[in-house]
């Protein structure tokens, strides 16, 4: 008995060597297989694609890997200069920054062009959650009025790219490690009131008229089925005529045969709850929610307020892409332009996403070592 | 340094405790999302499922309509007289080609396509869809056939596309009885959508505008199929999922005889006219032939405006079908009335009128004169018929008066419709009292009835209604319903996988009317042996046109006057207007005995002589194809007398 839990702890310690999280692993792998057969599907079974998706992966998780080698407390160390840095390049993409699909997005530094806002997503939550763990829990309400405003600068810097969905997760990461630090629910409900105030606001002075239309498009896609409604209503009937069983795997007609845009990116929800039905969906969101329980898991058993806050909040943050994204797809949320984590087709976000499961990782991992 | 006192007096259970509970809060806050999540897609794919299925299926499955075969029409030997051939034309699909306008020219180049054609060809390709193919050039030449399949590889995206055209083979000789099909325009469209049709004419192009292709419109047309089809957003086919084959239309073999109608055409060239066969003894039409015709296939491809005002514009009025308008029937209609004097009791075979050569009613200065100047003399019945003594007739119609005419003649069809299965027929005239008052709302006049006693006046017939007459008097007074259409062949659906179908061939029901019921039989026989005589009596006005005829033939002859003549005026054709020259009747059956034919003839504005020398021959013309080699002999008892009168016309 005794050399066999010996065994167990020194099979866990290789792991922890290479400080991997194997539950956090395995739902992430459940996630890339499926998404690469979904791309694969998608694409009109076009292996140059999914060769393509592969290659994205494998740079995620070289980037994962990576970073999971990381102390985390060293970002904690670096949170400050980080964050200025960032802000300077989200300021430098609006000033320098080149236009892509009709938004200003990336920053282009001779050899390579990226998104600064891409970086800001892991950035946002670490600087917070240094602010915030330098002082007591529940954290102070001068402390979290800094802590918001240390928010609302790169989400409105963000913002006025435009780029919706990327605010919107930034926004969210903030927020999340000020709830996590036990924000009162007084200040919550506050912020709740103040928030949908601010509604009218972003409506009038701050939202551009394609973000407006996506928004009346989403209160009435039928009001014109063949512009901007088009997609959302083509996704409703891929999601629905998928029924219990789904049609099979590269079965979907919508997806087949092309009536469904965005197929492999943005609405590969809808090609997956097609072809699986509401079976495939419900085993999906299981998967979901193991990641979020396992990555809550690692956050509260984190040994540093700075590690749980950042964890928490990577976690979190994880399943707002989530719920946004099928939430836009199945027409509960307005389109905003975010990918479903791991199973889109991947782009800049996938490294950003697997980078933070990396810090995650090592949160998990790197326990013992205090600073 | 500063922190590191800080982190030590921190209450971190307290802290763990804090972030622990917020962290549940915050995970029961992910399960209500999922549940939200789960219950939106539960929403979509179990409670709303049947609607996004549906829709799914509406926005890929494309049901596309196959046209069915029209019906082929054969004569009654089975001579094909109205068949589907295919036409060809070099269509495109844009949007499978990459140089658009350099594979035009060069297609153009080849087939010799003209500059100004490829010129609209460029502006309604940027209009229309590029998934759509769009026609290059129609109905290609077998050469031009050949040379784009030789060089075909070369132009992908472009082919030859093979559909079924209308063609009636014998051209102008079938117009006016089998009418022909063309394209299906606005108001025919509005039509098959009040009947309810249009679903079946979803993918017919061309309807049946005349004739026996209208009057069988539906029975040709058949039953519509279906390809259901998988399309992709783009609208391309993908691939067929289900396919329901079109059921064809019926086959219709006729009672015509294209042969016979050859033989009307000849006999009638060059003139104004027509003809019309009937068995009488089914009804069936054998020939029906209205000259001069025109080409029923210049209508299926889409008649230019400039051909078709020709036709419109032509003295000789091609367009009209003459076998079904109406002419004065002059004295082709005396053996009917004096039918109607021997049943009235006015006149008996024996009864006998002196012919002076001219009529006068009492108390009135008018004569009317016979065509023989110097009258017939003595004249009975079948002399009456023989000659074609007026002056008879004019005493048998004032004895009957109108009204008895009127009603005798109603019921033997004139001024009726004979239920020919063609729409264009027409009533013509049958005067009546009650016809002039509704018509000029003026009272009849007894000079009117003499001129109806000789089938003038305003009594017209169709050459069909004359040719229904005879054929109810040779019946004896039975009914028979003129008809084309002898049988149809109905086809089942085929399968799509094999070519055989399997056929039912139904005859025409011989359609009886209540038949004319006279007080003594004997009378039909009294006036179909003058017939008789008329044709077979030496210097009867029938006789010279049918010298050496073998089936026993009878007839009458008949010329009207179309011009007014004023009293004592002299009719001289070569002083008269062609218009306002003598119409040429006659009325012929044969044999007499058992007759199978009956013919009758007319030809407008003959320029010399009437019926006999100009209606007669062509009734024999028909009548010798008809019996070719049959040599028929009376079993009636040869004339007693052979009259030598010495005429030879009416």
């Amino acid at each position: 008995m005794r050399s066999h839990k010996h065994d167990q702890q020194a099979q866990r310690s290789f792991w922890q060597m290479l400080h991997i999280d194997m539950p956090l692993l395995i739902g992430l792998m459940c996630l890339i297989i499926l998404g690469g057969f979904i791309v694969y599907s998608a694409s009109g079974g076009d292996s140059a694609t999914v060769i393509r998706h592969i290659k994205r992966l494998s740079i995620a998780f070289v980037a994962m890997f990576i970073i999971a080698q990381i102390p985390p407390l060293v970002w904690r160390k670096w949170a400050v200069p980080m964050y200025i840095v960032g802000i300077g390049l989200l300021v430098a993409v609006l000033a320098f920054g080149h236009v892509g699909k009709g938004a200003q997005r990336w920053l282009n530094l001779g050899f390579v062009s990226f998104q600064p806002s891409e970086i800001m997503k892991l950035i946002v939550p670490i600087t917070i959650a240094w602010f915030i763990s330098q002082y007591d829990l529940p954290t102070k309400f001068k402390h979290i009025i800094i802590a918001f405003l240390m928010v609302i600068v790169p989400t409105l810097l963000i913002a006025k790219q435009p780029d919706l969905g990327t605010s919107l997760l930034i926004a969210s990461s903030g927020v999340f490690v000020i709830f996590l630090a036990g924000a009162s629910w007084k200040l919550i409900g506050g912020c709740a009131v103040l928030g949908s105030a601010f509604a009218p606001v972003l409506w009038m002075f701050l939202m551009k008229d394609y973000q407006k239309q996506r928004v009346l498009t989403f209160l009435n896609p039928e009001q014109d089925p063949l512009g901007s409604g088009y997609h959302i209503i083509q996704s409703k009937i891929a999601i629905g005529s998928g029924g219990l069983n789904g049609k099979g795997w590269m079965q979907g007609t919508q997806s087949q045969l092309e009536f469904l845009p965005e197929r492999h990116t943005d609405f590969i929800f809808a090609v997956f709850s097609e072809e699986f039905g509401l079976v495939g969906v419900t085993l999906l969101l299981v998967v979901y929610l193991a990641i979020v329980m396992r990555g809550l898991w690692i956050a509260v058993n984190a040994q540093h307020a700075f590690t749980k806050l950042l964890a928490g909040s990577i976690t979190l943050t994880f399943f707002v892409y989530v719920f946004v994204n099928i939430g836009m797809v199945s027409g509960l949320l307005p389109v905003v332009g975010v990918p479903l984590p791991l199973v889109s087709y991947g782009g800049t976000s996938m490294v950003t996403l697997m980078a933070g499961f990396g810090i995650l990782m090592a949160i998990g991992t790197h326990r013992r070592f205090i600073m | 340094m500063v922190k590191q006192p800080r982190v030590a007096i921190r209450n971190h259970t307290a802290e763990a405790n804090l972030f622990a509970r917020r962290s549940f809060i915050a995970l029961l806050g992910v399960v209500i999302m999922l549940l939200v999540l789960f219950s939106k897609a539960y929403n979509l794919q179990i409670s709303s499922f049947e609607n996004y299925q549906t829709r799914s299926n509406s926005n890929r499955i494309k049901l596309l309509p196959v046209a069915p075969n029209r019906g082929l029409i054969y004569d009654r030997n089975g001579v094909l007289l109205a068949e589907n051939k295919p036409v060809y034309s070099i269509e495109l699909i844009p949007e499978q080609i990459k140089d658009l306008e350099k594979t035009v020219t060069e297609v153009s180049k080849l087939l010799g396509i003209s500059a100004e054609k490829q010129e609209k060809l460029f502006k309604s390709l940027r209009s229309k869809r590029r998934f759509k193919p769009i026609e290059l050039l129609s109905r290609l030449s077998d050469q031009q056939v050949a040379l784009f399949s030789v060089n075909q590889h070369k132009f992908p995206g472009v082919f030859i596309e093979a559909r079924l055209k209308r063609y009636y083979p014998f051209a102008d000789l079938t117009t006016h009885s089998l009418g022909y099909v063309a394209r299906i325009n606005r108001r025919d469209a509005i039509k098959l959508e009040e009947q309810g049709k249009e679903e079946n004419y979803k993918a017919t192009r061309n309807i049946g505008k005349l004739g026996l292709e209208k009057f069988y419109q539906d029975e040709l047309h058949g039953k519509v199929g279906h390809q259901e089809v998988e399309i992709n957003n783009q609208g391309r086919i993908i691939r067929t999922l289900n396919f329901t084959p079109p059921v064809p239309g019926k086959d219709l073999t006729l009672s015509l005889d294209i042969e016979l109608q050859m033989i009307a055409k000849r006999a009638l060239s060059g003139k104004r006219g027509a003809i019309v066969a009937i068995d009488p003894r089914d009804g069936g039409v054998l020939a029906m032939y209205s000259n001069p015709s025109y080409n029923g296939n210049l209508f299926v491809h889409g008649i230019s405006t400039k051909n078709y005002g020709k036709l419109l514009s032509s003295k000789d009025r091609p367009l009209i079908n003459r076998t079904v308008q109406g002419y004065p029937p002059a004295s082709t209609i005396k053996p009917l009335l004096a039918l109607t004097g021997l049943e009235d009791g006015v006149i008996t075979p024996e009864t006998e009128i002196y012919d002076p050569g001219f009529y006068q009613l009492k108390g009135v200065k008018n004569k009317r004169r016979d065509w023989k100047k110097w009258g017939h003399g003595k004249v009975n019945l079948s002399k009456s018929l023989e000659q074609s003594c007026n002056v008879y007739y004019y005493d048998l119609s004032y004895k009957l008066g109108i009204t008895k005419i009127a009603r005798m003649m109603e019921k033997f069809g004139f001024g009726e419709y004979t239920g020919i299965d063609i729409y264009e027929e027409n009533k013509a005239i049958m005067p009546s009292v009650e016809w002039k008052r509704a018509r000029y709302n003026q009272p009849w006049y007894t000079g009117e009835t003499l001129s109806v006693g000789i089938g003038q006046s305003f009594w017209t017939a169709t050459p069909l209604q004359l040719a229904q007459a005879i054929s109810i008097l040779v019946n004896k007074g039975r009914i028979k319903v003129p008809h084309l259409v002898k049988a149809k062949t109905t086809y089942d659906s085929q399968d799509g996988t094999t070519s055989e179908q399997t056929s039912r061939i139904e005859n025409i029901a011989i359609d009886e009317k209540p038949p004319i019921v006279l007080k003594d039989d004997k009378n039909w026989d009294y006036v179909l042996d003058g017939l008789h005589n008329t044709v077979q009596n030496k210097g009867a006005t029938g006789y010279r046109a049918f010298i050496g005829h073998k089936y026993d033939a009878a007839g009458k002859t008949g010329s009207a006057q179309t011009a007014n003549l004023a009293q004592d005026e002299k009719y001289d054709a070569s002083t008269t207007e062609e218009s306002q020259l003598d119409n040429a009747m006659f009325v012929a059956f044969a044999p007499y005995e058992n007759p199978e034919i009956v013919v009758a003839v007319a030809i407008e504005n003959v320029a010399e002589g009437g019926g006999a020398t100009n209606a007669a021959p062509v009734a024999r013309q028909i009548l010798d194809q008809y019996f070719g080699d049959r040599e028929i002999v009376s079993k009636k008892p040869h004339p007693l007398h052979e009259n030598t009168y010495g005429v030879d016309d009416d």
